[in-house]
């Protein structure tokens, strides 16, 4: 008979064991107290950047019974049922418990008052929004987080996501007290109090008072704050409420063994509500490694969990942060080896053991980069050299160090995979062990594991270059080499091949060298590009014209009817709001688009890896909820970036408010109209793998819009792989979104102004490229199906009619001998 | 024999197709070593009368046509489909005679 499965709690931790078990024999119910599917807390502060909850999103559940919205308000353990609010009783075989926790508020008076909250949930941020949006202060909104600790810089962050400047306020003498000695603790303060943020440590908050709109903050250090908001995130205590009459650990959580077993041998908790062996955990890894262990009970299993790993490496306001091992130096007799360089913004201890022999621990904070090689090391032997001043950190890790502590996989289960040639990707890796799949944190790691097993992480962009698609378009823009002659002679080796020639032809195309179907190019282009039109799966092509953000006049509109109509066009309309009419010979596309150009139509592009389309919905102009001009934008938009040759084909779209009809965020560039001006989202994708996009700027005027754009789609065509679109780029820039941020929108790498003028020399020089065919009867001459016989038709084409227009007759295959 | 073209009509690793009596099609490419090959047109793929609008280049110095439709390579001397071994594609004569590019 099936046996029943209660979780209660819907949270990261309750999610993941039902993940974990959800094609086991099991039948499994999950009460969620919180009426949305279970989202990711740990990413909680980036839901200010959308307000959208769905992006937070974990993985939906199958094969379970989810009862979201209902709290589960008592156990029977004597009957072995649940009961939810709604009266539902549930009889359980087994029951896993995962409440969670719940913030800690300090009893400070006045805590309850109207614009103090806790920061845990999405329900948590919409609250505090709605407060600091009802605050009636001109400027900049102020507020207080009480707690400076990992939750509070957390909060912090948020609230600067809302346009409210933070006061921090710690009892410890210093930020995240726990991770992070005093020393690391000063360099992070001086770095955060860079973003607005005030930090009071070694004081607490004795009191809160409303004073009509405001609330006062007395600190005990005598200091009054005057605030919009105030987030209390102190901590967090093991969440219990629900009482089944069992024990308790010392400092709270349902007590377990090591198998996350209560004393009542069919109730297990897992997570921040479990006390394992008496100690609570507030991190998530400790919790799906509990996950773990209790699925493995539910088959019958041993397993028992085999203590946390407590290191952290995060980036709190874009500092980062990284603590392992014995970070504060409690062994007896333990040292600690400090290079604290105020100049550059970086801290680094590390505590080894008495001898100097056996690393024990050590605190990052500014760079990091260092952590995935060291953690691993912690308890083994220090390496020769590490303790030399700028020693080397790049050393040989142990076959049972952990790599990626979400899912613990030791670096053993990682090279396996790689050397039995189970994996021979970083996607692959993920797949089979689930490395690299929590926090993504150790995707470096396993990209150098990679290569430590001879697994060539080969950039080449083919057999006739060794060298990737960026550094060719490094060398071609420095030599000026405009033919693929001087470049493979120079730089290669062979004749070239259908991957190298594209590629090449589309570097010179975005380094502006004229025409694309010119003598030294022609024979570069794929065949789209060769007839500037799509090539069909019988032989024939199809004609997109431009329509600049799917804006059309009837009479504009009337010539498309009316060459589609005398040319025998099937005629349909895109995603893209423009019109494709297939069907086209290459002797016809020049005569169809003679009468297009003439009525002043130009290329649409939909044959390049070129910018497409900026698609738009009505905005201001017609909609009723519209708060900027979205078509005038989209317009601009792609009159300045039309003929652009890059990588991959670039889409976009423009809404004229946060409602998104025009579907800006499946865009590589997006734009969302905002009360107050423009919100630029990049790496948005469709097709084969949907990808939301990221927002990279908000809030900025159209100059300022388009200028961060210029520099992003710039910035891509020089560096990303061939066929890489915009999303694949963004994943795999080391550094991610922000450090394109720091790019294009900080300027950090000193290049935005020679990105900019190269977005205004495409923009100057931009011509169509239909109307160059037509004025030139050399490139006129190759729209000819045979060379013996031009004006006569390909004979193998030939039509029928479906729906009243005509499709291709399906040419016969079969003649393919294998 | 079916005049194709004047020799000078043809580019280095461009092709060009040319229609015969019995209303068959047949690519014709020039190498960049001056060579001339010709193969039939139609891709044993996709069905298209395309071959003579793929790119030609090489293949570990092997030199190719790339059908445009679904990107399989061709030897230009043999007709030989390099990703599909049993597959090929007719090889026709071809020489130049007084300038002039002919089938035979």
């Amino acid at each position: 008979m099936t046996q029943t499965l209660v979780v209660i709690g819907n949270g990261m931790v309750g999610h993941r064991l039902v993940e974990i078990l959800r094609d086991s024999s099991w039948r499994i119910v999950v009460f969620g107290e919180e009426s949305r599917p279970a989202y990711d807390r740990v990413a909680l502060s980036s839901y200010v950047d959308t307000w959208s909850s769905a992006d937070l999103e974990l993985t939906p559940l199958t094969g379970c019974e989810l009862r979201l919205g209902e709290k589960a308000v008592s156990v029977d353990r004597e009957r072995r049922v649940v009961v939810g609010a709604s009266g539902v009783e549930i009889t359980y075989d087994a029951l896993v418990l995962a409440t969670g926790s719940v913030p800690f508020v300090p009893p400070v008076p006045g805590r309850d008052l109207p614009g103090c909250h806790v920061y845990r949930t999405i329900d948590d941020l919409d609250d505090i929004r709605a407060t600091v949006e009802a605050a009636d202060r001109p400027g900049r909104h102020s507020g207080m987080v009480l707690g400076g600790g990992l939750l509070g810089l957390e909060a912090a962050n948020a609230l600067r996501g809302m346009g409210v400047s933070p006061h921090v306020v710690e009892l410890a003498p210093r930020l995240m007290p726990i991770q992070v000695d005093d020393g690391g603790a000063g360099l992070l303060k001086r770095l955060v109090e860079k973003l607005d943020l005030t930090v009071h440590t070694g004081t607490s908050a004795s009191s809160i008072e409303r004073d009509g709109t405001r609330l006062i903050a007395k600190l005990a250090n005598g200091l009054e704050l005057d605030l919009d908001v105030v987030v209390f995130s102190a901590g967090i205590r093991p969440r219990t409420d629900l009482d089944l009459g069992l024990e308790l650990g010392p400092r709270g959580g349902y007590l377990v063994d090591a198998a996350c077993r209560t004393a009542d041998p069919r109730v297990f908790a897992i997570g921040e509500c479990a006390a394992v062996e008496g100690v609570a955990y507030g991190l998530v890894a400790p919790g799906y490694a509990m996950a773990e262990v209790v699925a493995d009970q539910l088959h019958g299993g041993a397993k028992t969990f085999p203590g946390a790993d407590v290191s952290t490496k995060l980036k709190l306001l874009g500092v980062d942060v990284a603590s392992f091992g014995d970070a504060h130096a409690q062994t007896e007799g333990a040292l600690e080896v400090v290079v604290n360089n105020a100049v550059a913004g970086t801290y680094s201890k590390l505590v080894v053991s008495d001898d100097a022999k056996t690393l024990l621990g050590g605190v990052l904070v500014g760079d990091a980069s260092s952590y995935l090689s060291l953690r691993p090391l912690v308890g083994k032997e220090v390496p020769a050299g590490l303790l030399q001043p700028g020693g080397a950190v790049d050393v040989e890790m142990p076959a049972d160090a952990q790599v990626c502590s979400c899912h613990a996989v030791t670096k053993q289960t990682i090279t396996d995979a790689i050397q039995s040639g189970v994996a021979c990707d970083v996607a692959e890796l993920k797949a089979c062990t689930k490395a690299g799949t929590g926090c993504g944190s150790c995707v470096p790691m396993l990209k150098k594991l990679l290569t430590d097993c001879g697994v060539e992480q080969s950039k080449a962009l083919c057999e006739h270059f060794t060298y990737s698609r960026a550094e060719l378009f490094e060398i071609i823009r420095a030599t000026r080499i405009t033919t693929f002659t001087a470049l493979v002679e120079k730089h290669g080796t062979g004749r070239g091949c259908d991957i190298c020639k594209p590629a090449v032809a589309s570097i010179l195309a975005s380094l502006n060298n004229g025409h694309i179907l010119g003598e030294a190019q022609v024979s570069l282009q794929d065949t789209n590009d060769k007839f500037l039109a799509n090539l069909q799966r019988n032989g024939t092509y199809s004609v997109v014209p431009r329509i600049p953000g799917g804006e059309i006049t009837p009479e504009k509109l009337i010539v498309i009817g009316e060459v589609a109509r005398d040319f025998g066009l099937y005629t349909k309309i895109t995603g893209g709001q423009r019109i494709d009419l297939f069907g086209a010979t290459v002797d016809q596309l020049p005569e169809i688009w003679r009468r297009l150009v003439d009525a002043g139509f130009e290329s649409g592009h939909a044959y390049g890896k070129a910018l497409r389309t900026v698609k738009s919905c009505v905005g201001t102009t017609w909609c009723r909820y519209g708060v900027q001009d979205s078509v005038g934008l989209a317009i601009e938009l792609e009159l300045r970036y039309r003929g652009l040759r890059s990588p991959h084909k670039l889409k976009s779209a423009v809404s004229g408010c946060a409602r998104e009809c025009a579907e800006a965020r499946g865009k590589d560039f997006g734009v969302i109209a905002t009360e107050n001006g423009w919100n630029l989202y990049v790496g948005g994708n469709g097709g084969f793998t949907p990808r939301h996009a990221d927002l990279l700027v908000s809030d900025v005027d159209t100059e300022e819009l388009i200028r961060i754009i210029d520099r992003f789609l710039m910035f891509y065509i020089r560096t990303a792989d061939r066929l890489q679109r915009t999303s694949a780029w963004l994943e795999g820039l080391d550094g991610g979104l922000d450090h394109l941020r720091e790019v294009v929108v900080d300027d950090k790498l000193g290049i935005c102004a020679e990105l900019e003028a190269a977005m205004e020399s495409h923009v100057s020089d931009y011509a169509d490229e239909w109307r160059g065919v037509l004025e030139d009867p050399e490139k006129l001459a190759r729209f000819t199906s045979f060379v013996n016989a031009p004006g006569t038709p390909d004979p193998t084409i030939s039509f029928r009619a479906e729906r009243g227009q005509r499709v291709p007759v399906q040419l016969g295959i079969p003649e393919v001998v294998r | 024999m079916t005049v194709v073209c004047d020799f000078e009509v043809l580019r280095p690793e461009q092709g060009v197709a040319a229609l015969l009596p019995d209303g068959s099609q047949v690519a014709v490419f020039l190498t960049a070593d001056g060579s001339l090959h010709a193969l039939d047109n139609i891709d044993p793929f996709s069905g298209a009368a395309v071959l003579s609008r793929g790119i030609v280049g090489d293949r570990g110095g092997v030199p190719v046509v790339v059908s445009p439709v679904y990107k399989q390579a061709f030897e230009l001397a043999t007709g030989k489909c390099l990703d599909e071994p049993a597959v090929s594609v007719a090889v026709h004569p071809v020489r130049v005679r007084d300038g002039v590019v002919e089938l035979t």
